[in-house]
């Protein structure tokens, strides 16, 4: 099959493309970093969406979860910044063309300590684009030290014992005004890659804490952050199921009552099968208040914990051209001669 | 009957008339409402043809401590600011006895006629003036009392010193957007206070206005508003800051002036963004995140601003990202004098960042030139893929000046080497099939960008401020690190050329005077001073760093160097002993550092003082 010229062996998706055209340079993290993992499930996410990656622009802080977007996209436009800033480096150059899809990871210091302030203020304007927080409760690329997120008592070899109590970032998000919050887990590829899916569609900040642990300095399995613990204590909400805009919604499968469903601005829905309990992402405070249920009874909750599809975004609040402003022509951009007349006029010209 | 004169009667000699030449020092409570007035004064006597600047000396408060306006008229043209006061209205009681002992011999004290003074002086004239009268006998809401008070002196001042009542109506007219209510309230005290110094006070000081044509087709602003004024006729597209005195007032204008500049008549869509970011961190971030995007991106801030943005500004030099940052510069260290003038970030800003960096500075010399500034700034970050700081001050940006009228851009937009798709492709098929971000394919160390949202397959690339190669890889190499740095240096370099050049005169002296920004204004009118005493100078005002080669070939062409700067290190000069450190030993530093702008006399007296040696 040809399309545009070239040859396709047949496993292309909607945009005609192979999941080769998603991918990045090999990791340079450890093996069996849970970060690897995630970004395997972006690259496949992206590709069964059918997102062309031309169309989508990464950006990142420091750290190592900040170095995985090298791992994935090759063909996305990408910026690495500095500690704890990637979201405003996002916000500014995602207000250059506001067709391209932001997808910003984070890790858990660069969130929730150096970092939270532009977090928060990132969900407070409600900026359309996807912020993956790789948690695993440690700083790897210093060597291991504790992060904001580890939980109170933890023992590290050099540290001694951690006295100060974690912050939980769905926690943080939830109460910002975040549109879009879930947790999910890399040792769960299958919900990772609907949460994935369910961030890339919505229209607005998708804010994703998913437990990554580090395999070098904080595996144990009596830790929060470890892959043993999260498999062992892990509670999802619900099953995610990701229907896109233009496939056929087969209601049949599920039974009445037994899922919720949320429309996204583009028309996707996300389906959620019920599991043990009954559960509505759409109110905040039942979010918050199974967070604090979860870490009462030491469980691991993952899922889609709340979503607004409607909140207005940071793009709504202005005035914006159909073309992308980083392709205006000069002409646009300066007033004319005329105009610069009359405001020297205005300013009590003598 | 009030008695004007109540000490001494000053003769007025009829010939000795002082016309358009004098300084009025009017003292307030900040937070008074006097800025109206005193502003008033000022637009209705630059109305009148007449050289006028005016300045706000200001504490960091909103309400309550002593402020100071000071208005100079000068017939000759100087808008530097003057020691001596000549007339001083004194609305404050706490500092009354002060203001009187800086009046000059045969100079004039306004007053409140409520407020008691030591009558420590027979060489000046006294003019109380009955304010609470005036005010309970005009119909002013109790609400406005005290800003409506404020005109009592602009009505008694216009009848003394013969301003026109219908000019004053025109700059309160201008003042309020020509709504009439307020207009009219503020009008009818005015013209009550003339009618009662017609009556009641006897003219028995020397000063005078009178119309001259000395502005004809100036307008009057502030260098904060010029600036922001310069950005959106430069194309600004993205801005995102952080309140900070003096520096406010710049991002405040864009929002006041973009929506009717830069509304697309066709579509009503705008074409510039402005986001208040949560602090100088995130405002730097963002605008940095615009420029790498393609967007021709800002920030205005202060010292302790630039200060939290000097690791992203690092960052924008090694990605080589453009950006334009205005800095309105305040007195440092620390939070200093927030609200107070000076010229000390000259050298933190020359090196801002940590490791080998270098940045480009830029210094408006006039209200005239931010705007200026304001468009060419985005040429040279754009064109050079850097960082572009504007080193503008508190004297500049804050007061209202009377400035030539803005001058559309001589030079089309130049937006750099900007790959899209179809240039993309051109390369490639000139280049081996093959894009590099940081290939130096011109020679001239500048190196050619692809945007976001370019569509072509092989546009993408990754932005890092770890070691990269030319195609923007990762890399520890230690050859490439040194290569790539090497290469922004000859960009640099060569780039030099895009800036603008030192405004230099030649008066054939060996001794030549160095300056940049708003310390133009008094070295200026320090070189007519000296010039009557038949001290010729050689004069350079440098406009941008890196330096031109014409300001190295000013320093090797004279034999005695005055480097005169509104810091306490010399830190121009520090710069210019980097450049040239052969001539390092003909910098004389005529240096001050006391938050207040510098006047001509002594600057004069200091240069004088070291001839004399």
């Amino acid at each position: 099959m040809m399309v545009n010229g070239e040859i396709k062996t047949g496993n292309e998706n909607s945009a005609g493309l192979t999941r080769a055209d998603y991918r990045g340079a090999p990791s340079t993290l450890c093996q069996g970093c849970g970060h690897n993992s995630i970004s395997s499930q972006i690259v496949a996410a992206c590709y069964e969406l059918g997102i062309v990656p031309e169309k989508i622009a990464k950006f990142s802080g420091i750290g190592c979860s900040s170095k995985s977007p090298t791992y994935f996209l090759n063909r996305s436009f990408g910026f690495n910044g500095l500690h704890g800033r990637m979201p405003s480096i996002a916000l500014g150059g995602l207000f250059a063309d506001i067709t391209v899809k932001g997808l910003g990871v984070s890790g858990d210091g660069d969130t929730a300590s150096i970092g939270m302030g532009q977090f928060k203020h990132l969900a407070r304007r409600n900026m359309p684009m996807v912020y993956i927080v790789e948690n695993n409760g440690v700083y790897g690329l210093t060597k291991g030290q504790f992060s904001a997120t580890a939980e109170e008592g933890l023992l590290l070899k050099r540290q001694g014992i951690n006295t100060y109590l974690p912050v939980d970032i769905c926690m943080e998000a939830l109460v910002t005004n975040a549109s879009f919050v879930a947790r999910g887990f890399a040792g769960d590829p299958k919900q990772l890659k609907n949460l994935l899916k369910a961030a890339l569609s919505h229209n607005g900040l998708a804010i994703l804490d998913i437990i990554s642990p580090c395999v070098t300095f904080h595996n144990k399995e009596n830790s929060y952050h470890s892959y043993l613990w999260g498999k062992e204590h892990e509670i999802k909400l619900h099953d995610i199921e990701f229907v896109q805009a233009r496939d056929e919604i087969t209601i049949e499968d599920f039974e009445p009552g037994s899922s919720k469903e949320v429309s996204l601005h583009d028309g996707t829905v996300v389906l959620m099968k019920k599991l043990d309990k009954d559960y509505d992402p759409t109110n905040r405070y039942e979010a918050l208040r199974i967070l604090e249920e979860a870490e009462r009874e030491n469980t691991l909750i993952t899922g889609l914990l709340f979503v607004d599809p409607n909140a207005k975004t940071l793009f709504d609040r202005y005035s914006l051209p159909d073309e992308p402003l980083n392709r205006l022509e000069p002409s646009k951009l300066r007033p004319s001669a005329d105009a610069l007349e009359k405001l020297n006029q205005s300013l009590f010209m003598k | 009957m009030v008695k004007n004169n109540p000490t001494k009667e000053v003769e007025i000699i009829k010939n000795n008339k002082i016309i358009n030449d004098f300084c009025i020092t009017f003292s307030t409570v900040n937070g008074s409402g006097s800025a109206t007035a005193n502003t008033t004064l000022m637009r209705a006597i630059f109305k009148m043809g007449i050289p006028v600047s005016g300045k706000n000396i200001f504490p960091s408060n909103i309400q309550g401590l002593p402020t100071w306006y000071t208005l100079r008229l000068s017939k000759h043209g100087f808008l530097a600011r003057v020691q001596e006061d000549d007339i001083v209205i004194a609305m404050n009681p706490s500092t009354i006895n002060k203001e009187i002992d800086c009046i000059v011999p045969g100079g004039a004290l306004f007053y409140p006629d409520d407020i008691k003074i030591a009558n420590t002086r027979d060489d000046i004239v006294y003019y109380p003036m009955p304010i609470r009268k005036i005010i309970k006998e005009s119909e002013v809401t109790p609400s406005l009392k005290d800003y409506i008070s404020n005109m009592v002196y602009v009505g008694i001042l216009a009848q003394m010193l013969g301003i026109p009542l219908d000019i004053i109506k025109e700059a309160l007219s201008f003042h309020f957007k020509n709504k009439e209510k307020p207009v009219n309230l503020n009008m009818d005290v005015i013209g009550k206070s003339a009618e009662w110094a017609e009556k009641n006070l006897t003219k028995s000081d020397p000063y005078f206005v009178e119309p001259m044509q000395g502005n004809d087709g100036w307008i009057m602003s502030d260098g904060n508003t010029a600036g922001a004024l310069g950005s959106i006729f430069g194309g600004v597209q993205f801005t995102a800051w952080y309140p900070i005195t003096p520096a406010s007032s710049l991002a405040e204008s864009l929002h006041e002036y973009i929506p009717e500049l830069r509304t697309d008549p066709i579509t009503g869509k705008v074409t510039s963004v402005i986001v208040q970011a949560e602090d100088e961190l995130a405002a730097i971030g963002m605008a940095i995140g615009a420029g790498w995007g393609g967007l021709r991106s800002m920030t205005s801030t202060s010292g302790p601003g630039l200060s939290l943005m000097t690791e992203f500004i690092g960052l924008a030099y090694y990605a080589e990202i453009p950006v334009v940052i205005w800095n309105v510069q305040r007195v440092g260290p620390s939070t200093g004098l927030p609200t107070r003038t000076a010229q000390g970030d000259i050298t933190f800003v020359k090196f801002m960042g940590h490791g080998d960096t270098d940045n480009i500075m830029l210094f408006p010399g006039s209200v005239n030139e931010c705007f200026e500034f304001g468009w060419k700034a985005f040429d040279i970050a754009e064109r050079l893929q850097t960082p572009v700081i504007v080193m503008s001050d508190l004297d500049l940006g804050m007061n209202e000046w009377m400035t030539p009228k803005f001058d559309y851009p001589d030079q089309p937009i130049d937006r750099g080497k900007i790959l899209w798709e179809e240039d993309l492709q051109k390369m490639l098929d000139k280049y081996q099939n093959e894009f590099g971000r940081y290939r130096d394919l011109d020679g001239d160390g500048i190196t050619y960008r692809t945007l976001v949202g370019n569509m072509h397959p092989k546009a993408a690339y990754f932005t890092r401020g770890t070691g990269h190669d030319e195609y923007a890889k990762y890399t520890e190499d230690p050859k490439i690190w040194e290569e790539s740095l090497m290469r922004i240096k000859k960009k640099f370099e060569k780039g030099k050329q895009y800036l603008p050049k030192p405004i230099i005169k030649i008066n054939e002296s060996k001794s030549g005077i160095i300056c940049v920004g708003s310390a133009s204004f008094p070295v200026e009118e320090a070189m007519d001073i000296l010039s009557k005493d038949h001290l010729n100078f050689d004069y350079m005002r440098i406009k941008s760093i890196p330096f031109h080669q014409e300001v190295i070939e000013f320093l090797h062409t004279h034999d005695r160097i005055y480097v005169v700067e509104l810091n306490r290190d010399g830190q121009l000069a520090q710069l210019l002993t980097l450049a040239a450190p052969v001539e390092a030993n003909k910098f004389r530093n005529i240096t001050k550092v006391d938050g207040l702008p510098l006047t001509a006399k002594w600057i004069a007296n200091e240069i004088r003082k070291d001839e004399e040696k």
